[in-house]
Formats: structure tokens, C-alpha cells, sequence
């Protein structure tokens, strides 16, 4: 009885405070951007959500995969949702939408325009299902890149190479002069993102569509697929002798020299940015490789749950109006690092490896993310066998035919 | 005793008994019977990112036997559950009975012994990573010292990898069951240690033969403890390897997780913590009913 | 730290004392400084972290102490580290934690000092059954029952709100509480219950005037295990509350685990001894109830 009694009373309480301040409306806004210049880019947002007179409180909850995303489902589930939320984009919110649970934007996209806007067109089509428009892109994050340090070449005495097949032909030099070749840090998804980026330079944009997109079976059993594990095997003899565990403690070893490259999101470039190193002075980034630039258009995404108040309804599509507007794109972008959703706006600001990424989206050289592609519970399978394989001594053909047969059971 | 239940006047005090115990009831019958139902019946479905009712009979299970990650966890429990289980009794309790030796600054060293329980394990999971890292930790530091070939570097050898964690582990655990050993002690009376001495019996021999067979519930609340501890062995494992290197330190627990909320397959993940649950019930269940229900009492 | 001498000579404890410096005391407390360092190794290593600047921690020698010393990282990780758009650091969680602790640890130990004390003297039909599979529930991790909870809340109407988080506690506490509550009442002579049964004592007057004062070192057992659990909670913590509400270690997760941005171990280190405080108090002052028979003499005398 007492419980409910303090639970009216709570009720009653909460009623009064939103009667108070009906004209701006709070916005619970869920997220996983808590680093220093993760959380400057979710300023700009929040700077420009209250310029309209609304409230952006937020709700920030580190940890993008198993730790942020069983609580925003949690909050959803439970008749209590945010007013809006991150998630990555792709197949993630399916059945969130299919619930019902999350709110169609198809209105408001089709009133601005984000058919024509939003570039590359498949950050949209990762939020549209059966035709409708369920989330609202705010940025684009590529895995693809090599990073190399300039120091360690120059102690080895080689030239710092301009694509995959020169670094595998300098390795022999970095070990000689006590270094080494590949930084890699032993956590299955690094060791993943590695094979997808190398996946992407050996085997090409067509054979990786047929067997990501399209789950053919056949080509990931096949001839192009045995040169990618042959050179995934080689790379593996590459980062053999890293002992280090956090991704950014592997970019540190590029970072003081200590190590050749390492093949990390772009990401990677806010840890030589904070150790003042300049891009083609101390380090350079090869997209894609520098084999094939091609690079996948990752990213995050802002969905809106269901609610019934209207005056929220009204703040949340004044919100997702306002994450793709040109304005707030910049401001974020630039301070979070990556790239913006939309192609019409001046991004000059941008350093040098951010400005290579831009011409490659220009080109239009850009690959679904594996996240729209695969489902994560394929991805999963994938990650456990990347870490199997880059730890163990496991032939290539082996890891080949266990690939093929994940591909195989994919839906 | 039990034969007490037949007086009248135990009917009455027992109707207290019973509406204090309305709470334990509904928590076992709701959120335990109810929740782990629930769980068992949605195993049989192959829910994805929300648990749904598409049953698919027993895929998730042939999948689950069929996974190599699986099998390697249920090992890797099976070797760190019984070396956790063993040391963490002996070395609780040695320290519990070192305490009760009327040691100076014994809030000192207890709080020493038993800091580690409360750090979170995201960063002390560090700290011993950095500590068991070769080219960091205590190898490069005894290296520096003189002594060449020393080598220290569990967490980098699937052989030994899960040696290392266990260092760690017994380095969190062992404080908190250290504390309820010395509850346990302290509720010892002081009448048997003089008995004892009277009886001339050496010290090691009177914890051996009296002390410890008369602190049998506290073992029992120990263990059970530990044991449980050892099932949801989880944050260790992502604090210091998080899982690696490859499979090699895969536990159960998070493989769970992992495909519960990662891979989002609720179907699979909750197929494996039902594997769990039942391997768990099987054994626990008589014996605590033995235990517990049986005749003895004290 | 204080040594916490009075306590210790005032308390009769363990075999009789012995000379000070005779063999089997330098053993003991050999042993005692070895393991301490054991223990105490980590701790070392994170707080010379915490006071080293981001650019020394990077050349890479964990044990050396800071050249310059720093207090920098633990006011960041007090009162400036930012989570999101807020720039207030721990600091901003702090009450609200102790707003969840404090009921969440009354209410658990209350209910399972009366289970444990129910089952070790009242028991009734079907009570040891019930326990059993209580026990069982101690092995279940608590993420396999999130989506249940969630929906149990839901349908009695205590979905984010406090109460809804005091019970998720006090369920999950429930197992191990109860277990340690029983097997400890238990141990009490017998003979003192029937005594009081005989004086007219029925269940509540047993559990207040005897069973209570008796138990002190249990209950400060399960004071441990609370604190610690519940402060150090993130996952309930989470769900169960509002940003505005949000526990300390939500801020402390932020801080620390940040997947793709700058990592900066020393503030890392500093916020999790920071949030590590409060436990770690309770612990060391817990030490004047650590006593033997407090009440045993009192009843028999």
C-alpha cells in the first residue's frame, strides 16, 4: 500500500513539473559518446536542440554494444523509453520497429529531402525498412584504415610504404631492427575489423558483396576467399609478438615508433592527434589499405521511441530535423572526427586523412557496412573465429571453411 | 526441533513465521521459478534482439553443442572453478585464522585483505594486466634486476592464460570470504580454545579437529558463494583478456552475455544459461535439500 | 592509515597471547606483511598512475613512482571529467547513489536476517524447499533475468521508479543473505531459544531481543556484501533511474569505458578509487563490530 500510495504521490509530483514547463519539452536523449571528443561533438547537438527552446537531457551510457544497448532495449521494453536514442544503424532495430516500438520519420525525411542529401544514399536505406524511414544518420565511421609511423620506417631504413604489399615487403626490415611489423591488439573485434578491411583490399568490392550481402556460401569457399586467408595469414605472422590488449595501447606502439602499422577505424586518428603528431609528417593513413580505397560508411544513428505525450512527439521530430541540418553536421563532425551524412557541405577544416576519406565518399567508392550486411549474430560467429584464428597457429584453409560455413547458416 | 511442530502453540507462532517468509515465497516463485520458466521456454525460439514466441524446438541446443567457444568455456570453468574453489577456502580462512590471533592493526590488514572486493573490476582488471604484461610488469622489472630468462606472461599463453586470471580472481575474492570465516570464528566460544588447552591439543590440531568441523554452516555459506561466483565468472574475464588470446579464457557466463546482448540472439544465449542453470540445479538442488532439510541441525 | 589498536586489547579473541618477539610471532606477522603485499600490489600501481601526468604513463613504467607529482586526474575524475555533455564528473552521481543505497540495503538485510532467521527456527512445510531453490537463484547471472524483471516491473507498475530498484536489490541480495542469516542463527545454542520460548517469547520477541543482538558480526557481513554490490551496481542502476538519477558508477562507466575515444588512465584509476571510497570506509570502520560474543556474555550473564 505504501508503495503505491508514494508512487501516486511521485505521479502526482512529475505531473505538476511537466505542467510547469509545458512549452519546453525535456528530451531524454540516450547515447555512447563519453570521451572528451566524443562529448564536445554531443555539445553541438544538445547546444542546438536547446536553442529551440527545448531541454536536452542526456543520458549518456559508455560502452556501445554489450553495455549501453540491453539498457536502452530494457528502457524500451519497459513502457519507459528515452525520448530518443543511438544506435548503430543496419539490421540492429529490425524488431524494435516491427513492435511498433519506434516512431516512423518517413514524413519529415520526405518533407526535407533526405533521399537527395544524405550521400552515401545507403546510410538511408540502413534506417528504412519496407519503405518507411526510422532513424535519422548523423555520421559516417570507416574501419579501413592502415596506420603507419613514419619513425619506425625511417629506423628500419625503408620508405614508408604506399599500400599493403609494400608493408608485408618491408616487414622483414621492421623485424630486423627490433620492431614490430603489425600492432594488434588480442580482442576478437580488432582482430575482425582487421580481416573485413583486409578482406575488402584482396578480394575486392564484387566478391565481398556477393558474400556479405548476399551469403553466397560458394565464393567464401572459394578461390578469391583462400587469397584473402592467405593473406590474413601472413598478416597474422605480422602482429605476431603484440602482447598488448586495448586498441589505442596498440596505436601507441605506432604512435612512439615502437611499431610499423595497424590496421584500426579512423578513429584511431584522434590517439595521434592528441600526441601532436601531423598526418604525412609522423604517420600516414592508407584507406582501404591503399589497395583498394574503398571504405564502408559505418556510422551511428538516432532512432526515436514511441511515446504517447504529444508535446514530445513534436520535440523529437524538431530533433531529428535538426541532426542532419548542414549546420549542426559540421559542428559535430569535425569535433567527433568523422564524417559528415551529407554531401553538400564544406568540410575544409578537415585534416588530411579526413579529407582522403571525403574524396573516397565523393567517388562514391563506399561499401554497406558489414552491420547492414551481416546480422551481429553472424558477426558474432565471425569474431570468435577471427580471435581463434589470429591466436592460434590455425591453417588458412581450416579458418576458410569455417567462414564459408557461418556464411552458409547466415540468414 | 522437529518433533516441536506437533505442540499447538508452534501452529500459531508459525502462521509469524510463515507471513515473514511471504516475501522469500514470492521472490522464489516469481522472479525465480517464473523467471527462469520464462528463460527455459524462450531457449526453445529463435528469438533474436526481443524474446519472442517463434519456437524452433531444439536448434538453438544443436547449435550450442556445436560451437566451439562453448566447449572451450564449459573447460576453462571447469579447470578455474576448481582451483578457485580449493584456494579460495584455504586462503580465506589461513588468513581468517591469522586474524583472529590477536594481531595488532587487525583493522589493517582486514581492510588490506579485503579492499580488492570493492574496486570495480573495469580498472583493477587493468592494473593486473598491466602488472602480468611482459614487457610492463614484474617480468621486465626482475628482468631489469638481473635475472635474464625470468618469465611471466600468463595472459598472453592460452596454456597458462587462465592461471593468470585466477591470480587475479583470487586476489578480488578471497578478502570477502576471509570476513565471513572470521565472523565465523568470532562466534566460536572462547570456552572451547581453553578446553582445548586444558586438554593440552596444539593449535594447528584444535582448528583441525574442532574448529572447523563446528564451523560447518559458515563453510557451507562459503562455498556456496564462491561457487556462485565462480559460475557468473564474467567481468574478470572482460577486464583482463576479454576472452583471448583467441578463445583461450572463454567462460560461460560470457557467452551468455555476449549472445544475449552482443550478438543479439536472445534464443542462443539463453539456450546456453538454461545449460547452465540445469548442470547447477542438478547438483545443488539435493544437495542443499540434504543439507539444509535433513535432520541435522547446528 | 590508523592502526586500530584499542579495539583489538579489549577483546578477548583466538589462543592466549604471546611474547612479543617469539618465532611464531615473526612468522605470523611475516606472513601477514608478505600477503599484505600481495594484495597491496595493484592498489600500488594504481595509485602512481592516478598522480602520473597522461605523457609519463605513456613511457611505460608501471611501478616507478610519479616524477611529478599530480593531483590533476582525481579532481577531473571528481568534479571536471565529462560523460556525455556533462562536465561534473563523479561528483554528479554521488547523492543519488546514496539515495539508492541506503533503503536498498535496509530493506534486503531486513527481509533476509527474518528469512534466514525463519528457516533456522520456524520452519514449516515446504520452507526448506523454498530455500533450496532460493540457493539456486544465487547462480543465475543477473543479465539472463533482465528482460523477465523488466517485464514483471512493468506489469506491477514500479518500471523506473526507485522503489522498482530497492526491490530488484533486495531480490538479487536475497539468496546469499538469507543462506548466511540462517546458517549463522543456526549456530546459536539452542538452548537460548527454548529459554525464551519458555519465558514467552514468541517469533518477533525472539528475533529483536536475542537473535538481533547476537548477530552482530553477520550482520556486518552482510552490510559488506550490500555496499559493496549495490554502490558498486551499474546495470539496475541504469535502468532503473532517470538521467537525472543516474548512480555514480553510471559516471564512473562513462569515464571509463569509452570505446573509441582517448583513453586517460590516470583519471581512470582516481575515479575508481574515488567511487571505491565509500565501501572501502565502511569496511575499515567496520572493525569496532567485528567482536567476538558481543551479547553471549550479556544473555548468560
Amino acid at each position: 500500500m505504501n508503495i503505491r500510495q508514494s508512487i501516486s504521490a511521485l505521479g502526482a509530483a512529475v505531473t505538476v513539473a511537466l505542467a510547469g514547463t509545458s512549452h519546453a519539452t525535456e528530451l531524454e536523449v540516450t547515447h555512447w559518446w563519453t570521451s572528451g571528443g566524443e562529448a564536445a561533438a554531443v555539445a553541438e547537438f544538445a547546444k542546438a536542440f536547446d536553442a529551440t527552446g527545448h531541454k536536452w537531457i542526456d543520458g549518456a551510457i559508455a560502452g556501445s554494444g554489450g553495455t549501453a544497448r540491453p539498457i536502452i532495449i530494457s528502457r524500451i521494453l519497459g513502457g519507459d523509453p528515452m525520448g530518443a536514442t543511438q544506435l548503430n544503424h543496419g539490421r540492429q532495430a529490425e524488431e524494435l520497429i516491427e513492435e511498433g516500438l519506434l516512431t516512423d520519420l518517413t514524413e519529415l525525411a520526405e518533407k526535407e529531402g533526405w533521399k537527395d542529401i544524405v550521400n552515401p544514399s545507403s546510410l538511408l536505406d540502413a534506417c528504412t525498412l519496407d519503405g518507411r524511414i526510422y532513424c535519422a544518420p548523423v555520421n559516417i565511421h570507416s574501419a579501413q584504415w592502415l596506420w603507419l609511423s613514419h619513425g619506425a620506417f625511417k629506423e628500419a631504413g625503408v620508405d614508408v610504404p604506399k599500400n599493403w604489399g609494400e608493408f608485408v615487403a618491408a616487414a622483414p626490415k621492421l623485424k630486423e631492427a627490433g620492431l614490430q611489423p603489425l600492432a594488434m591488439g588480442q580482442q576478437g573485434w580488432q582482430q575482425n575489423l582487421a580481416f573485413g578491411t583486409i578482406t575488402v583490399a584482396v578480394a575486392g568490392m564484387d566478391a565481398w558483396t556477393e558474400v556479405a550481402v548476399n551469403k553466397n556460401a560458394e565464393v567464401a569457399a572459394g578461390p578469391v576467399y583462400k587469397e584473402v586467408f592467405e593473406a590474413a595469414a601472413a598478416a597474422r605472422e605480422l602482429a605476431k609478438g603484440s602482447n598488448v590488449q586495448d586498441w589505442n595501447l596498440a596505436t601507441n606502439l605506432v604512435i612512439t615508433n615502437k611499431a610499423g602499422g595497424q590496421i584500426m577505424g579512423d578513429w584511431a586518428q584522434g590517439e595521434f592527434q592528441v600526441a601532436g603528431q601531423v598526418a604525412g609528417e609522423d604517420y600516414t593513413c592508407l584507406p582501404g589499405l591503399g589497395v583498394n580505397e574503398i571504405l564502408d560508411t559505418g556510422g551511428d544513428a538516432f532512432y526515436f521511441p514511441v511515446v504517447k505525450d504529444e508535446e514530445t512527439k513534436k520535440a523529437q521530430m524538431e530533433l531529428a530535423s535538426l541532426l542532419v541540418s548542414p549546420e549542426v553536421q559540421v559542428n559535430f563532425n569535425l569535433k567527433k572526427g568523422s564524417l559528415p551524412v551529407r554531401g553538400d557541405i564544406d568540410l575544409s577544416s578537415a585534416n588530411d586523412c579526413m579529407q582522403k576519406g571525403l574524396k573516397i565518399l565523393a567517388d562514391g567508392n563506399v561499401l554497406p557496412s558489414g552491420d547492414m550486411a551481416l546480422s551481429p549474430d553472424s558477426q558474432t560467429q565471425i569474431e570468435d573465429l577471427m580471435a581463434e584464428f589470429w591466436s592460434t597457429d590455425m591453417p588458412a584453409a581450416d579458418a576458410q571453411a569455417s567462414y564459408a560455413a557461418i556464411i552458409e547458416a547466415a540468414e | 526441533m522437529p518433533t516441536d511442530a506437533k505442540r499447538p502453540l508452534r501452529i500459531f507462532n508459525n502462521l509469524s513465521a510463515k507471513i515473514a517468509s511471504i516475501p522469500m515465497i514470492l521472490t522464489v516463485l516469481v522472479v525465480f521459478v517464473g523467471g527462469t520458466a520464462w528463460t527455459v521456454v524462450h531457449s526453445f525460439t529463435k528469438s533474436k534482439l526481443l524474446p519472442k514466441l517463434n519456437f524452433v524446438g531444439l536448434d538453438q541446443y544443436e547449435r550450442l553443442w556445436s560451437t566451439r567457444r562453448w566447449l572451450v568455456s564449459i573447460e576453462n570453468l571447469a579447470l578455474y572453478g576448481l582451483l578457485s574453489l580449493v584456494f579460495t577456502l584455504i586462503i580465506g580462512f589461513f588468513l581468517a585464522a591469522l586474524l583472529d590471533r590477536k594481531i595488532r592493526g587487525e583493522a589493517v590488514f582486514r581492510t588490506i585483505f579485503l579492499y580488492p572486493f570493492a574496486l570495480s573490476f573495469i580498472v583493477t582488471g587493468l592494473a593486473w594486466q598491466w602488472i602480468l604484461n611482459p614487457d610492463l610488469g614484474v617480468q621486465q622489472v626482475v628482468r631489469d634486476l638481473g635475472w635474464a630468462s625470468f618469465e611471466l606472461n600468463p595472459l598472453n599463453n592460452p596454456d597458462t592464460v587462465m592461471y593468470g586470471i585466477l591470480v587475479a580472481g583470487l586476489w578480488q575474492g578471497t578478502g570477502l570470504i576471509m570476513v565471513i570465516m572470521l565472523a565465523g570464528l568470532r562466534g566460536i566460544d572462547e570456552d572451547i580454545w581453553k578446553a582445548a588447552r586444558v586438554d593440552g591439543i596444539g593449535t594447528a590440531k584444535t582448528y583441525l579437529k574442532i574448529i572447523i568441523p563446528m564451523m560447518r554452516p559458515v563453510f557451507v555459506t562459503a562455498l556456496v558463494l564462491i561457487a556462485s561466483g565462480i559460475i557468473k565468472l564474467y567481468d574478470l574475464v572482460v577486464a583482463l583478456t576479454n576472452g583471448g588470446p583467441g578463445l583461450s579464457s572463454e567462460v560461460p557466463a560470457k557467452y551468455v552475455i555476449n549472445y544475449m546482448f552482443r550478438a543479439q540472439n536472445l534464443g542462443q544465449g539463453f539456450a546456453a544459461s538454461t545449460m547452465m542453470l540445469v548442470s547447477v540445479a542438478i547438483i545443488l538442488i539435493p544437495w542443499a535439500y540434504l543439507e539444509f532439510g535433513g535432520r541435522k541441525r547446528g | 592509515m590508523v592502526e586500530n589498536v584499542v579495539e583489538t586489547d579489549t577483546v578477548p579473541q583466538g589462543p592466549r597471547p604471546r611474547r612479543a618477539f617469539s618465532r611464531t610471532n615473526i612468522m605470523l606477522y611475516g606472513t601477514l606483511i608478505v600477503v599484505a603485499l600481495y594484495y597491496l600490489l595493484p592498489l600500488y600501481v594504481m595509485i602512481v598512475t592516478s598522480l602520473k601526468g597522461m605523457p609519463e604513463i605513456r613511457l611505460g613504467n608501471i611501478f616507478s613512482p610519479p616524477l611529478e607529482v599530480t593531483f590533476e586526474p582525481w579532481v577531473k575524475a571528481w568534479s571536471t571529467a565529462c560523460t556525455g555533455i556533462n562536465c561534473d564528473g563523479l561528483s554528479r552521481g554521488f547523492w543519488n547513489s546514496v539515495r539508492i543505497l541506503v533503503p536498498s540495503v535496509f530493506l534486503s538485510i531486513a527481509i533476509a536476517s527474518i528469512n534466514g532467521y525463519a528457516l533456522a527456527r520456524w520452519r514449516f512445510k515446504g520452507s526448506e524447499l523454498f530455500f533450496s531453490i532460493l540457493i539456486v537463484g544465487a547462480f543465475i547471472p543477473y543479465q539472463t533475468m533482465l528482460y523477465p524483471l523488466v517485464i514483471i516491473l512493468r506489469e506491477i507498475g514500479l518500471m523506473g521508479s526507485l522503489w522498482g530498484l530497492v526491490l530488484v536489490h533486495t531480490v538479487f541480495g536475497m539468496p546469499i543473505l538469507t543462506l548466511l542469516f540462517r546458517n549463522y542463527f543456526t549456530a546459536i545454542p539452542e538452548d537460548l531459544h527454548k529459554a525464551a520460548r519458555v519465558d514467552g517469547a514468541g517469533f518477533w520477541g525472539i528475533y529483536f531481543r536475542i537473535m538481533l543482538p547476537m548477530s552482530l558480526p553477520i550482520f556486518v557481513v552482510a552490510m559488506i556484501l550490500q555496499v559493496t554490490g549495490i554502490w558498486n551496481d551499474f546495470l539496475f542502476g541504469v535502468i532503473y533511474t532517470k538521467p537525472d538519477t543516474y548512480p555514480m558508477t553510471v559516471q564512473l562507466n562513462n569515464i571509463v569505458n569509452s570505446v573509441q575515444g582517448i583513453k586517460e588512465y590516470n583519471v581512470n584509476m582516481a575515479a575508481t578509487l574515488l567511487t571505491a571510497a565509500v565501501p572501502l570506509l565502511l569496511y575499515f570502520v567496520s572493525g569496532k563490530l567485528f567482536v567476538r560474543g558481543i551479547a553471549a556474555g550479556a544473555v548468560k550473564g
